[in-house]
């Protein structure tokens, strides 16, 4: 793994040039305190031969004074820094490191694992190809491992390495390993995250970090550095996303020459494209693309270039230029993830500046609809956002700019909010679409269906079909279940006899016609519902089994919960909240359910609640729980 | 499908920084100390800005006790390239013949640098100075932001640094304060020398062996660069091959004794040497905390 040099001259002028060729991948490091992390990054800096022995003699000074390691070298001091951290023995801010191997050079970025430090991980992973998370083996996943990951997933990481760490101290059980290794998919896959290595470490001792252990001979998979030196980088898939070059200057040297200089940050540009430029929507080709030694056939992302344009264009610095086809979305309305980073809170109508790509606008939250709790993913109320705090926002701009979701660039999605009189940076934002665009001249080659209605609520849509006697406690059950599902930022409608039988069935009686009529029509208004992305509370009698398996069949499968409010006749009848039990019972009202029309129980609902036992708060979480194991809300 | 090179990246990082910096300050300088960083950040600055001249003055915060050939490679690069450069030396620092040898090391350096920086830039109201750091140079440096603001006295504090996210850069500051912009915070000595070797930029001579006269003083190997230095009785000038790793100021500066006169032997030595560069700055000899409180002094 070190760099293998020959001192010929002839040698080293070839892996001189050699190294034209090595790529670079920057990854970041996140744990919670003690996990290891420091011991990690330390071994591979070490083990790369990037510490010089000087350092090496410094480090051994402060290994005998603050080092954790009795006599041996205390690694994590390595990767120690300011003086008040080191004091406090924790790392509170983001550090980056430079280590290489023959075939990549790698920047670390050290995130903290401490609680507050959300702030810090985001900024580290902003610019991160690869996340290695570490896990404590005599600990397991815990709550901030699961907060890594999201924020991971969140920031858009296409890989993670999972270091599974310490198992040294599991006496590397390969049962502790695999134990750890499923509980972590199973997360994974519920927040999208993909691309995941799992490798058993001990950073302490050095296994499976640049080497391969002869402790876990059951391990087959590769070490920590392996991962890092064959994951795939981003560079080609950003060269195939549209072309974007955010001005940063335009240069007039002379009266000839008209420079428009920016990063390609999508896609690639040559002589002859046909370019736009974004706000103000005017097209024109690409000249040259400029270069100190000469012009270039082509520019790609990733590089900073020079274009000249053929037309004399109002171009000027925070303008977008774009792929005339594909060009980016214009508005000045937005809905966004911010994550806060200042220590006022964020407020909703206070003013900030706002930077994307090289623009800055003034701008404000207008709305903040939800706060996501990083540790459990729950979408909860909030009237303002503090320090380390992430949201869901409307955010709105005083002039228009020009953006793609962040999804698709970070670089034309990711922004970033200054307050407007410290000038400090106070939070970072994730755009994830236009609102009411200002003029979408450019509709997207996307046909909106259920699937992006579903990825804009960040739920999947259902129909919840509460069934049960008169009196069962089907719409007190199902008004509970709206609000709740309300809390948890769900987009809900909840159809009931009553706001149906008066509008769209006031034509239906209550023969077994009408009966059957009434559930068709509101089964079809249901998938309707659902097809419009919504969790739709169905709470109807509905006593024929063929009419609810009729209902089930309109929506797809996976989309139909099928709720058996379980109450004996005895006990419906005697609560009997609309008198309509004893009505019945005088003969004042034919075909009612349980009393001279059947009910037909279901055979296998998909939750049976007893009413007689259970709460309808424990009735609510059952069907809650339920959506989350199918996956229709996180 | 093109795979960039890791110094492909790091080169357009830089001139995204350089070019960010520049649109958004009034008044921006490139802190040019004549050493290879400066030479690497120079070039960089000149690409980003090709065709055009650089849209910013270089400033060389001299301290009377540089090399010569320092002295003479920055007028001969001005002159070359046609430069603005301005040369400040502190007036102070002038009237009362500073040194390292009569004030001691940490009095010369926080006079003529420290403070002489501070003098230059309040001088000519610079809000934005872009310097050559890298964060691979320090343990407290790795910490360092790209974009890094200073008070109105010049003074770092740690606690207001600002995150950065993705290439989005904020240098907004209030009347009176200042930014140190750090285009090279990525880079690594290894980097530094392959892209001075690929794009051949020139360097100050001194970076490869030749026989120079010096001296061994507490273990070092200090250059003689002229008569002001002063002998002990003991001390015997002797010619040596050596070269250096870090240039500064003469007396506070170390060779090294080595055979490399072309850049490939230097990269060659480079990779198996066991002393990172720093270790030839004698003003980092005490202890590891020492360079974050200099940059809190406004060192730079
Ligand atoms: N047994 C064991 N201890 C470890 C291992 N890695 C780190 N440690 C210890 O765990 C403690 C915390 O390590 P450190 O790297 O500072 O954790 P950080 O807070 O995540 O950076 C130190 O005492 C380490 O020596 C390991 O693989 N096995």
């Amino acid at each position: 793994m070190s760099q293998t040099v020959d001192t010929g001259t002839e040698q080293i002028e070839e892996y001189l040039r050699g190294q034209q060729n090595v790529d670079l991948l920057r990854f970041i490091t996140c744990g919670s305190v003690d996990d290891g992390k420091s011991t990690l990054t330390g071994r591979l800096l070490y083990e790369s031969h990037m510490i010089f022995a000087d350092q090496l003699a410094a480090l051994a000074g402060d290994s005998a004074v603050l080092g954790t390691q009795g006599d041996e070298l205390d690694l994590a001091l390595l990767v120690d820094g300011l003086a008040a951290e080191r004091e406090q023995g924790i790392t509170i801010d983001v550090a980056y490191r430079f280590f290489a191997t023959d075939r990549r050079r790698f920047i670390v970025a050290d995130a903290p694992g401490h609680e507050q430090y959300t702030r810090n991980m985001v900024t580290g992973a902003s610019t991160a190809d690869l996340a290695v998370i570490l896990v404590d083996a005599t600990k397991g996943v815990l709550t901030q491992t699961r907060r890594h990951s999201y924020v991971t997933a969140m920031l858009g990481i296409r890989h993670v390495v999972l270091a599974v760490n310490k198992l040294d101290a599991v006496d590397y059980d390969r049962s502790v390993f695999d134990g750890i290794v499923r509980d972590y998919r199973a997360f994974a896959d519920r927040i999208g995250l993909t691309g995941i290595t799992c490798v058993p470490t001990s950073a302490l001792h050095g296994d499976n970090i640049v080497t391969p252990s002869p402790h876990t001979p059951w391990y087959r998979g590769p070490t920590v550095l392996t991962a890092l030196e064959t994951a795939e980088l981003d560079g080609t898939a950003a060269q195939r996303r549209p072309f974007r070059l955010p001005v940063q200057l335009v240069s007039r040297p002379d009266p000839h020459f008209r420079g428009v200089c920016g990063p390609v940050i999508g896609g690639r540009v040559r002589p002859g494209d046909e370019v736009r430029v974004l706000p103000s929507d005017r097209t024109t080709r690409i000249v040259r693309v400029v270069a100190s030694d000469g012009d270039l056939p082509e520019a790609v992302a990733g590089e900073s270039v020079t274009v000249t344009l053929a037309d004399e264009l109002d171009v000027s610095r925070g303008d977008l230029l774009c792929a005339a086809d594909s060009p980016a979305t214009v508005a000045d309305r937005f809905e966004a993830t911010v994550i806060w980073m200042g220590e006022d809170y964020l407020l909703p109508g206070r003013p900030y500046r706002i930077k994307i790509g090289t623009r800055v606008v003034d701008g404000t939250v207008t709305e903040l609809h939800h706060q996501i709790d990083v540790n459990s993913m729950a979408r909860l109320p909030a009237g303002r956002l503090e320090f380390n705090q992430i949201g869901l926002c409307t955010v709105r701009v005083d002039r228009e700019v020009a953006f793609d979701p962040y999804t698709d660039n970070r670089d034309t999605g990711g922004f970033i909010l200054i307050d407007r009189t410290t000038n400090t940076t106070v939070g970072a934002g994730l755009l994830t679409a236009a609102l009411t665009p200002a003029r979408n001249l450019h509709w997207q080659d996307v046909d909106v269906d259920k699937a992006t209605r579903s990825l804009r609520n960040g739920h999947r849509p259902c129909v919840v079909w509460l069934t049960g006697l008169s009196g069962a406690g089907k719409s007190a059950i199902a008004n509970l279940l709206e609000r709740r599902l309300h809390t948890l930022g769900a987009h809900t409608y909840l159809l009931d006899g009553d706001n149906v039988r008066h509008g769209l069935n006031r034509d239906l009686g209550f023969t077994e016609a009408g009966r059957v009529e009434n559930i068709r029509r509101v089964a079809e208004v249901a998938a309707l519902m659902v097809d419009a992305g919504l969790i739709v509370l169905a709470a109807f009698i509905s006593p024929f089994r063929a009419d609810r398996d009729m209902a089930r069949r309109t929506v797809a499968p996976g989309e139909f919960c099928e709720v058996f409010v379980d109450t004996p006749l005895a006990v419906a009848e005697q609560r009997d909240p609309k008198g309509l039990y004893r009505k019945a019972r005088r003969g004042d009202l034919a075909n009612f359910t349980g009393i001279d029309s059947p009910y037909e129980a279901p055979l296998d609902p998909d939750v049976h609640l007893d009413t007689t036992r259970q709460s309808p708060e424990d009735a609510v979480e059952a069907v809650i729980d339920w959506l989350r194991v199918g996956g229709l809300l996180s | 499908m093109r795979t960039l090179s890791h110094l492909d990246r790091l080169e357009a990082e830089s001139i995204h920084i350089i070019r960010e910096s520049a649109a958004e300050s009034e008044r921006p300088v490139l802190l040019y100390s004549v050493g290879k960083d400066s030479s690497v950040l120079l070039h960089l600055a000149r690409k980003a800005f090709h065709p055009g001249r650089l849209p910013f003055p270089l400033l060389h915060v001299d301290t009377t006790w540089k090399f010569r050939e320092m002295i003479s490679f920055r007028d001969r690069t001005a002159r070359e390239l046609g430069l603005n450069l301005l040369v400040h030396q502190n007036p102070e620092c002038v009237a009362q013949g500073i040194n390292p040898f009569t004030h001691g090391s940490s009095v010369h350096t926080d006079m003529w640098k420290t403070q002489g920086l501070k003098q230059a830039l309040d001088k000519y109201g610079f809000d934005l100075a872009f310097g050559g750091a890298r964060r691979d140079e320090e343990r407290s440096r790795a910490k360092e932001r790209v974009f890094s603001v200073r008070s109105a006295a010049h003074q770092w504090d740690p606690k207001r640094q600002r995150p950065e996210l993705w290439q989005l850069y904020n240098a907004r500051v209030a009347q009176g304060e200042s930014v140190r912009v750090f285009p090279l915070s990525n880079w690594t000595e290894l980097d530094v020398w392959l892209y001075i070797y690929h794009e051949r930029i020139p360097v100050v001579p001194l970076y490869f062996a030749a026989p120079r006269p010096v001296v061994r003083r507490s273990g070092t190997l200090i250059m003689v660069d002229d008569d002001r230095m002063p002998l002990a009785p003991d001390e015997r000038v002797t010619s040596r091959m050596v070269r250096f790793r870090t240039l500064g100021c003469y007396p506070l500066t170390g060779a090294i004794e080595s055979t490399a006169t072309s850049l490939p032997e230097v990269v060659a030595e480079m990779l198996v040497a066991t002393t990172s560069e720093r270790q030839g700055r004698l003003i980092d000899k005490d202890s590891s905390g020492s360079m974050e409180r200099k940059k809190q002094e406004g060192y730079f």
